[in-house]
């Protein structure tokens, strides 16, 4: 068998037997549940599928708690094997050092898809139940959801396993780790919420505000949630914001792809060239 | 002559302004147990993680079976060796069993030979019970068990007997023996020197980084050249009686140093002392001589 193969299925069992898959499906089935119904209740009488509700609340939950999920996966991925010794042993194995990275990486990214998938799945199907009927019109924004937080917690995942390798104590990368995701996930938007308030749109055009969206990989989801689908845009009040900035999927897809690939490769890099 | 599995040849590893190893030449060949002696600190585990690959020499060249250590060829010849790192880490939520066979997987072996070997370390029956419950006795029988796997043709072990119960220990140096007869080139390090007197049939001791003594035991007893012993013990009705040259230990004990070389005719002499009753000869032992190296150094 392939050793990242071999590194991908220990990952996956690690997560497993350590209850980290239970842990964060029950994490986010509570959230998208306690969401749901809440977030349901002022629609009540409003011929609005419950799911569709959903999605607007759960994004933006979503943005502060999967990224937040996908550094603590990945902080200590590198840096915690060297500290307790683990990659001392496992690279004296005949596996290159690129094999290690991507198998754990894969690894985590099944976690967390795994545990996302079954957590808002899990609440989708309970909430459609219960507000009777299954609409399969419905799923499919949900679905976007539920891939579009995949991807975002690919993303962060990669720049946890940057932090790794970049840092020689455990701690030193979980402070820089919490660091980054509030930056990306509260500082940014609300500088640039600030800026654009500040400039009166004089120097912030749309095009500079689009480029500035893309540059945070928390900005795209959004984006991507909640202009997707026109239901979406409208409920959550970003119609007027979609209609100006127009970032099509694909530049979204894309930029989002960028998101994982740069800081993973980087990642890789310094790992390649760091003396154990 | 056959080539050495291992080969250091002016090697050196330098962490900023500090040589961790500094201008190693040494050769591990085959069926050879080389012990390399040192403090810790001295740069023991770096050697041996140039030898991985784990870190790269910054002057000189460091080979594993014929192949630059920190290249591609080496990752693939990493199939045929045995680590034991100095602290035993192993993964806490995987059983005895699965840490095994992830190894073996690793090395692309088969994973049924793996319940003799945890049997032969004396683990089979905890096999099923996962490592963050074993004792560090287990872990580290664990541990050797994976660095046995496919029977390497390199044994790298990092301090392998620290902590070890004496019944471990024993097995240890039982498996060691096995593996050397069957050809196995074995680079050992350690600062407990006295238990490998039996093992070692090269001793290289280190000290800040360099090698500074390399040789079998013989050789380096002879280059030591240190004093041999002699003790004797009195009759009570002659013990206060003190020759010239012997130094007197208790009530009817006298001590005695001399060159190796003046051993015999000391020992003639000694015979000669009236009153005589017991004898006994120290010749210097690894700890001694390691230390007598370890001291030359300094001055």
């Amino acid at each position: 068998m392939n050793a990242i193969l071999i590194i991908i299925r220990k990952e996956i069992r690690d997560g497993l037997r350590n209850r980290w898959v239970l842990a964060v499906t029950l994490l986010l089935a509570m959230f998208a549940l306690s969401l749901g119904f809440l977030g349901s209740a002022p629609t009540g009488t409003v011929k609005v599928d419950p799911l569709t509700v959903t999605v607007v609340s759960l994004s933006s939950l979503s943005i502060f708690l999967v990224p937040l999920i996908a550094m603590l996966l990945s902080y200590d991925a590198i840096v915690g094997e060297i500290d307790r010794g683990t990659m001392n042993l496992l690279l004296s194995y005949p596996v290159a050092r690129w094999q290690v990275i991507v198998g754990k990486f894969c690894g985590h990214l099944a976690i967390l898809a795994l545990a996302t998938t079954g957590g808002y799945g899990l609440a989708g199907i309970a909430l459609q139940l219960a507000h009777g009927g299954l609409d399969p019109a419905a799923w499919m924004p949900f679905l976007l959801l539920i891939a579009a937080s995949i991807l975002l917690g690919a993303g962060f995942l990669s720049l946890g396993y940057l932090i790794s390798t970049l840092v020689r104590e455990r701690a030193t990368a979980a402070g820089i780790a919490i660091g980054v995701w509030l930056f990306l996930v509260v500082i940014y938007d609300m500088a640039l919420l600030g800026a654009l308030v500040a400039d009166q749109g004089r120097i912030i055009t749309a095009p500079l505000l689009n480029a500035l969206l893309l540059l945070n990989p928390t900005d795209i989801y959004r984006l991507m949630n909640l202009t997707g689908y026109e239901n979406i845009a409208m409920f959550s009040g970003m119609a007027g914001l979609s209609g100006q900035a127009r970032l099509s999927m694909s530049t979204l897809l894309l930029a989002q792809v960028l998101w994982i690939a740069v800081p993973f490769a980087l990642a890789a890099l310094s790992f390649k060239r760091k003396s154990l | 002559m056959t080539k050495p599995h291992v080969q250091l040849r002016d090697a050196s590893k330098i962490y900023g302004r500090q040589r961790a190893v500094d201008r190693v030449t040494l050769a591990v060949n085959p069926g050879e147990c080389v012990v390399l002696a040192g403090h810790n600190g001295a740069g023991k585990s770096t050697l041996i993680k140039l030898i991985l690959g784990l870190v790269r020499p910054d002057e000189g060249e460091v080979s594993l079976l014929d192949h630059p250590a920190s290249g591609r060829g080496a990752a693939r010849a990493r199939r045929h060796i045995g680590y034991l790192p100095e602290t035993v880490a192993l993964h806490p939520s995987l059983t005895g069993a699965e840490t095994l066979d992830f190894y073996a997987r690793l090395k692309g072996l088969p994973t049924g030979d793996n319940a003799a070997l945890l049997a032969r370390v004396g683990i089979a029956q905890a096999a099923g019970r996962r490592v963050g419950g074993y004792s560090k006795g287990m872990r580290q029988r664990l541990a050797l068990a994976q660095a046995l796997l496919g029977r390497p043709r390199v044994l790298l072990l990092d301090e392998p007997t620290t902590g070890l119960d004496p019944a471990s220990r024993l097995l240890f140096y039982e498996i060691v023996g096995e593996l050397r007869a069957a050809g196995a080139g074995i680079l050992l390090s350690t600062h407990a020197l006295a238990e490998l007197e039996g093992q070692a049939d090269r001793v290289a001791v280190m000290r800040s980084g360099r090698k500074i003594a390399d040789g079998t035991m013989g050789e380096l007893r002879r280059s030591a050249d240190l004093p041999v012993r002699i003790r004797v013990s009195l009759r009570p009705d002659r013990a206060d009686h003190v020759p010239d040259g012997w130094r007197r230990l208790g009530p009817r004990r006298l001590e005695r140093s001399c060159a190796e070389r003046d051993k015999l005719a000391e020992l003639r002499r000694a015979q000669a002392i009236e009153g005589i009753d017991d004898l006994e000869i120290e010749t210097p032992g690894l700890d001694e001589m390691y230390a007598h190296f370890l001291r030359r150094d300094d001055s």
